[in-house]
Parts: C-alpha cells; structure tokens; sequence
C-alpha cells in the first residue's frame, strides 16, 4: 500500500516535470505551428543553469534554513535565463524562415540543438551538475513506513500551480485571447492590429521559460546531465501527440498518461517500457491525429 | 440512356444548402454550360460528381452504372475528369511532364518504375500533341510555376483533356485572365472538346462565352438546376430581358 | 529552383560526365591512402541513405525523421547474421539486411503514409524509437549500449573470394570493401536514377507538388507515398549494411533519432532538389563530421552551425548553390 502512494506520487512528480516541457512545446506549436526540436535541450539547459547558479551563490556546504529559502528562490533563474535565449532566438533564426516550407525550421531548430548541446558541454563541462543540497535540506516526509522526499511534491505543487496559472493565462486574461486569436489565423490577426511579431516572440519566450522551469525544477532531484534534453524531448513528443499537438489540457493528461504507463512499465514490462509509449503515440497519431484534445 | 445523371443528390454544408437534391442528366456529346449567381452550387455540385466532396445522399449513374461510392481515383479511371478555377497544376513539373504525367496516368504506366519516362515514344508524341494543340508547345521545358497566368489555366484543362476523358467539367477555365484571352482560351477548349467528341459541361459567368459555345445551359439557383428554357424570371434575372428564344437557338 | 525535372536527361551526356567520374573513382585510392580510402568508403554508404532518404523528402514531398530505423535495421541484420547464424558471405548478409529494412519500411510505411507535413515526420520518427527502446533495452540479444561487434575477419566478399585473415587483413579489407562498396553504390546510384525518371517517379513528383490534382490525374496517391517509403527504407537499409563491416561494431546511436537528422542534414547539406545533391551532401558531411570530431571537442557546436548557417543563406544545398553559380557566370 505504501510503496503503491509512493509509486503514485513517483508518477505525479515525474507528470509534472514533463508537462512543463511538453505545455511550451505544444504551446509553441500550438501558436506558431513550429515544431522545436530544441526544446528538450532547452530544458537541460535550464537544469545546468539552475543548479550552476544555486551552486555558485551558495557553494556547496551552506545549510540551514534561510540558505535553504534562498536557494529556492535562486532556482527559476534557469527558466528565466532560457527565455532570455527564447526571445533572442525567434526573431534572429526563425522569423526569416516563416515564409518557407516547414522542413527549413525542423531543421534550424534541429541545428540548434547541437549548437547548444556543445555550449552546455563548453560552458559547464561534461561533469553532471546538481542542485541536490535543496532536496538534502528540505528533508522527508513519512508515508505509512516509508520517507519520501519534500522537494518532490513542491515539484507537483509547482506543477500544479503552473497548469492552473497557464490555462488562467490563455483562457482568461487579454494576452491569451490575443495569443489565441493569433494562433487561429495568423492573417486575420495581423489585419486587426495585432502585433503578431511580438506575440510570436513572446510566444516563443513562454515555451521555452516552460521548458527551462521544467529543467529548474527537476535539477535538485536530479543531476543535469549532457544528453537529458535528447531524451526529453522525444517523450515531451509523446505527450503532446497523446494529448494533441496545441492543446494545454491534452499536454497535462499527456502527462499524466506518460508518466503512469512508464511507473507501471518499469515496475512490470521494464524492456518494453519506453517502446509502449511510442507505440501508444504511433497509435493515438494514427487513430486520432489530432490527439485526445486537439482541435480538427 | 443519359451518359450522367444524378440522382436527389445532396450535400450541404451546415447550414448551406451547397446541393440541394439535384437532378441533372447530361446527354453524350453535349456542350453544356452550367450558370448561375455565385454560391449556387455550381463548384460544389462538380466537387461533388469528381468525389472531391462526399455525397450525403443521393445517386450519381454513370453510363448507367452506381458510382456514389467511388473514390476519385476509380471515376477519373471510369471517364470522368475536370479542370479547377483556381489552377492546380504540378507547379516544379515541366509543362511537358504535367501532361505526360496525365497520359501514363490514364494508360496505367504510373506503376512502372523501371522504364525512363522520356524513352516512352508514344507518350512523348501524344504529350506534344495536347501541348500544341493547347498553344504550349513553346513552353514545353518550362516549369508550370513559371507559365503565364492565362498559360496555367490552359495547362489546367490540358491536364483534364490528356485523360481522355468521356466527360469533362471545367470549372471557369477562363476566370481571372484578361478578356482579351478569354475568347482565345475558349476556342482553344471548345476546338480540342469538340474535336475529340468529348462531353463537356462547363461553369461560367461571361453570358457571352456561354451563348457562343453551349448546346445547353443549365441555370442552378439556392442549389436546384432549372432547365431555363421558358423560366423568363431566370432569364431576367441573369440577362436582364424576358427573351428565352435565344436560348433555343442551338436546337 | 527546381532541376528535379527540366527537359528530358540526356544519357551520353551522362555517360560523358559520368564514365570519368568513375574511372577517377577506380583509381583514387592508389592516390589518398588507406585512412582517406576508408573515409571515401564511410561517404558512399551514406551516400546511398541519403539517397534512399532523398526518394522521400526531394521527390514525394515527406520528411522523415525516422530513417535511422531503416539504416539502423540493415545494419542489427547483418550483425545477427554474422554473430548468431555465423554466415561469412557479405552477399547473404547483404540479402538479409535489406529484405529485412523492406520488411520494416513496409510496416511502418503503411502507418506514416496516412499522414503528411509534420504528422508524418513526427509519426516516422516515434516508430523509429519503437526499435532503439528495443535494442537499447534487450541487451541479451542487442547487447545492449555496447553493440554488436562484426569483426572483419569473420566477413568474405563475392561469394568466399575475397577473406581478411592473416597478416595485413585490414589494409586488404579496406582497399577490397572500397571497390565492393563503390559498386554496390554505383548501382544503386543508376536504379535510384532510373526510378525519379521513370513514370512512376513522375507521379511522385506530382504528389509532392499537388496532391489533389495528383488522385485527379488517377494516381492512386497514398498507396505511391507508401510505395516510394518502402524503396527508401529499404535503400537506408541497405546502406546500413553496407556500413556495419566497415565501422566493425554496430550500437542503439544508429537507431537513435539524432542519427535520423543526421541523414537530413546530409541530404539537404548537398541540396535535396536535385538527384546529385544527397550524394555530395552526405561525402561532404560524412568529411565534415570527422575532421570536426577530430578537430575539436565542440564538433556538434560546429556542425550545428554549418546547418543553421546552410539553411539561412544556402537553402538549395551545396549543388543547388553550385549550380546557381554556373548559371549566373553563364548568363553574365
């Protein structure tokens, strides 16, 4: 029973990370119809960023509790810092390529993921970095017999926070119905005054704080290591075809999906545990191309 | 025995009533013009008989067989082809490799793979043949991107005729060029169809093309064809006068 | 833009061109040594993947980020072959790899072609995933992270003519597997020409520019995208059996979808709008790529930038651009 709310709150914790990650890219989709194959690395470049950070203000021996405040309030840097990069990125490598076929900006996205996957290496080097002094200090919390982590359900109370405040974001203030209106058509957009150029590159600053908040958040559980983004991006893929590609409520039961099936898979079928998923997106994507909450 | 008729046929688009229970039968050999104010029906119900749009209910026969529930490709194998109003060509193709393309198509050669297109003998005679017959010979190595826009629209009605089809619907192959071409492109179509025997029904708003070149006209208003001939409100409505004896004419 | 399809190819021209070519080909490693003989080797197996990739994207108008599966599948079949059935020929290897590449193409084939544009890319590549979770999961049979070796001396060419045991194996392996593989690509270089010319690579052609009229000139559409997917795949197939003697171990990385961007980076490095472009593109990027890795530490910082540089300033690749040139010093 116990080790079944564990494995529970595993999944949740794990949901929540991956719905950061996924929510930008389908939001980025979703808004600008792009298909950003750096987003995972974006999210690994948030982790290092992160951990770096809380690192160097903090050194590694500090303890007690206002280091501890501190270092929680030192974290977001990462997600701040990536949609630094968001917003320097879209309107210097993508915006020229708007007018042509789509394959162009798979592919610059495609390039940029190895440009920044040598600057982590260069910038951080090959060592894994970790903000574990957080999760160390916040201690556990019993369940039934069994210690669980603290940090681990900040993590899904920021997960949560983040679902809310995002559907708050698109769906009831003035931004979202513009952000929305853009996304439907483009043209009609413009016609009407608004600034597409600018939603497009706050758009895109969004997604990728998304993707860096994911990296953020996930750092003091786990070592930014080179390689995660790759990894990530491919289930971030999984979640937004299960969920719909643009749609936010299909990235969170995406999520969720994703999450459940791969506790249960690497508890019971651990060899086929990462093909399942493909398997499932192959078949969502075939049955119901546009997801189980995407729009025609 | 009608070489087309359609049966009750339906399609509606929510709220619209795009074709609304159509009777029309279509004679062999027939130069048919299809007219009627804009949002009657006319491109749909064409759309509809290519199986460009489902049919929701309804009959369409062709030479007397039940061709409802065919696909595209099995109709255009059947005999029935057709241009487009806005032009849908392959653009990064030759001029001559848009029609080839229609000639191995109809005579079943799509699948070979192991034999050079251009060593076809056959295929390249009769390609030229349509190009000149269509004045595009001189614009046989050039790109369909990088034709004239009066040049594309004939391209698409070569495309359609390099089938061989037994009917052809074209839908205003003579929108969007200057008026000066017009009346070019319209001999050109008019030469070729009825050259070749081919029954054709065409969309068109230039009252003065559909007089000079249908055996019949079929007027579709809120999505029911009328045979026009002594509706003088049709009449009025599209000509301004009451006169249906012109229509006659042709008889 | 397009070269793809002006007036009819003139075959003595071809020849004129390519009879040189070849002959200069046939005497090249007399010339550039054993490392850079092998380099050649490694350029024409890719060569051929982006070739097969190039049938896809150039001519059908579908992206595949996938094609690491079909690479990937030719390449496992050969080291099972090698390692478990202990075959020696390379022909029956060969055979096996890529009956085995078509087997799969054609399964997963008839799933993507029900999509296009980025469904399709995205469908193509989380099938492709579905075999790297598989052979980066089932290390008993896989071997896991660490591969499969097939070891050369385990290998023969041309029906058991050609061994590499003994004393100066790998230098005779090397220069044997050059012109062994030179033919092979040559082949597959005429069939693949012969294909993107023949009606039924006109049709495709037609596909990619306009689906809609394509099904109503009567080309059956998705049944020719499944068609044009299998002879792909199986062509990446067969170039990752080509591959695997030479690099002497095959792992997961090969069946990894980076490895998919790699073989469209290739194509599109050359220029995926013409016939010649694949080709160029993957030798180049195949130099490219070794003399960045063993320049550098950051090669993927290099490489990374030559792609987003290529697709900002020189969308038409490398004989696209080439071309351009020759066309503007001509009319100037």
């Amino acid at each position: 029973m116990d080790t079944l709310i564990i494995q529970t709150l595993n999944s949740i914790f794990y949901a929540a990370v991956l719905f950061l990650i996924a929510a930008g890219l389908s939001l980025i989709y979703g808004v600008m119809r792009i298909v950003n194959l750096a987003h995972g690395t974006f999210y690994a470049l948030g982790a290092f960023v992160s951990a770096w950070a809380v690192g160097a203000v903090f050194g590694a021996s500090s303890t007690g509790g206002l280091a501890l405040i501190g270092q929680l309030l030192i974290l977001p840097i990462g997600a701040l810092a990536i949609a630094a990069v968001g917003a320097v990125i879209e309107p210097t490598l993508l915006r020229p390529l708007y007018g042509r076929p789509e394959e162009y900006i798979l592919l610059v996205t495609f390039g940029l993921l190895m440009i920044l996957d040598d600057v982590m290496k260069l910038v951080f080097g090959g060592t894994p970095l970790s903000a574990g002094s957080i999760m160390d200090g916040m201690g556990s919390i019993r369940i039934g017999g069994l210690l669980y982590p603290a940090y681990n359900l900040i993590v899904i109370a920021i997960g949560i926070i983040s679902a809310v405040g995002l559907w708050a974001f698109i769906y009831r203030s003035r931004f979202g119905v513009i952000l929305r209106a853009t996304s439907q058509d483009r043209r009609m957009a413009s016609a009407l005054g608004i600034n597409v150029g600018r939603i497009y590159v706050q758009a895109f600053a969004i997604g990728c704080f998304m993707a860096g908040l994911g990296g953020a958040v996930v750092v003091p559980a786990q070592a930014a290591v080179l390689g995660m983004g790759v990894d990530a991006l491919i289930l971030a893929f999984v979640v937004i075809v299960i969920g719909g590609l643009g749609s936010l409520e299909g990235a969170l039961v995406g999520a969720l999906i994703v999450s459940f099936v791969r506790t249960a898979g690497i508890q019971f079928f651990p060899e086929i545990e990462l093909a399942v998923l493909y398997l499932i997106a192959a078949v969502v994507l075939l049955i119901r191309p546009t997801g189980l909450f995407g729009r025609a | 025995m009608a070489l087309l008729q359609t049966i009750e046929l339906k399609r509606y688009f929510g709220e619209t009533r795009a074709v609304d229970h159509v009777n029309l039968s279509i004679e062999e050999g027939e130069f048919i013009s299809l007219v009627g104010p804009n949002g009657a029906g006319k491109t749909s119900l064409i759309n509809v008989i290519s199986a460009l749009l489902e049919v929701e209910s309804g009959q369409i026969l062709f030479r007397g067989e039940d061709i409802t529930r065919t696909t595209r490709t099995e109709r255009v194998r059947a005999g029935i082809a057709r241009s487009f109003q806005l032009v849908n060509v392959f653009d990064d193709l030759t001029t001559f490799d848009n029609v080839a393309l229609a000639i191995f198509s109809r005579e079943g050669k799509t699948t070979h793979l192991a034999k050079l297109a251009h060593l076809d003998h056959a295929v390249t005679e009769e390609a030229d043949t349509v190009l000149s017959q269509f004045g595009l010979a001189a614009k046989r190595n050039d790109n369909a991107r990088d034709l004239s826009q009066g040049e594309r629209k004939l391209l698409d009605v070569a495309l359609a005729y390099a089938l061989k089809p037994k009917l052809l619907f074209l839908d205003e192959p003579t929108s969007g060029v200057s008026t000066r071409d017009k009346g070019q492109i319209m001999d050109t179509i008019a030469s070729v169809v009825r050259g070749e025997g081919i029954t054709a029904v065409i969309v068109e708003h230039d009252m003065d093309v559909v007089f000079k070149y249908s055996d019949r006209i079929v007027v579709m208003a809120q999505g029911t064809p009328d045979e026009i001939r002594n509706n003088e409100q049709v009449a009025m409505t599209l000509l301004g006068s009451a006169d249906t004896s012109a229509f006659a004419r042709k008889d | 833009m397009s070269q793809i399809s002006r007036s009819a190819p003139s075959i003595p021209m071809l020849l004129a061109i390519g009879i040189p070519i070849i002959i200069a080909l046939g005497f090249l490693p007399r010339f550039i040594g054993l490392y850079q003989t092998e380099l050649l080797i490694y350029g024409f197996t890719f060569a051929i993947a982006a070739l097969g990739f190039n049938l896809l994207l150039g001519y059908t108008g579908l992206l595949s980020f996938g094609h690491s599966a079909y690479f990937g599948m030719g390449a496992y079949t050969v080291a099972f072959i090698v390692r478990d059935l202990h075959v020696q020929s390379m022909e029956l290897c060969i055979l096996g790899g890529v009956l085995a590449s078509l087997v799969i193409s054609a399964i997963f084939g008839y799933v993507c072609v029900r999509h296009t544009r980025i469904f399709f890319s995205i469908l193509a590549l989380a099938l492709s995933q579905v075999l790297w979770s598989l052979a980066f999961k089932f290390f008993w049979i896989t071997g896991g992270t660490d591969g499969i070796r097939v070891p050369r001396n385990r290998i023969t060419l041309v029906g058991g003519l050609f061994d590499f045991t003994g004393s100066g194996a790998y230098q005779r392996f090397v220069y044997s597997y050059y012109y062994y593989v030179l033919v092979i690509f040559l082949i597959a270089v005429v069939i693949m020409w012969i294909i993107v010319h023949s009606p039924f690579g006109k049709a495709l052609q037609a596909i990619r520019d306009n689906e809609v009229r394509a099904g109503f000139v009567g080309v059956p559409v998705q049944r020719f995208r499944w068609l044009a997917f299998v002879i792909s795949g199986t062509f990446t197939g067969l170039a990752g059996a080509l591959w695997v003697p030479l690099n002497g171990l095959t792992t997961p990385d090969i069946l990894y979808w980076p490895f998919s961007g790699e073989i469209v980076f290739m194509t599109v490095l050359g220029g995926f709008r013409n016939f010649a472009g694949p080709i160029i593109g993957a030798i180049s990027f195949n130099y490219l790529k070794v003399y960045a890795v063993a320049g550098s530490q950051y090669w993927q910082l290099v490489l990374g930038s030559v792609l987003v540089v290529l697709v900002m300033l020189m969308p038409t690749g490398i004989v696209g651009t080439l071309g351009r040139i020759a066309r503007m010093l001509r009319r100037g």
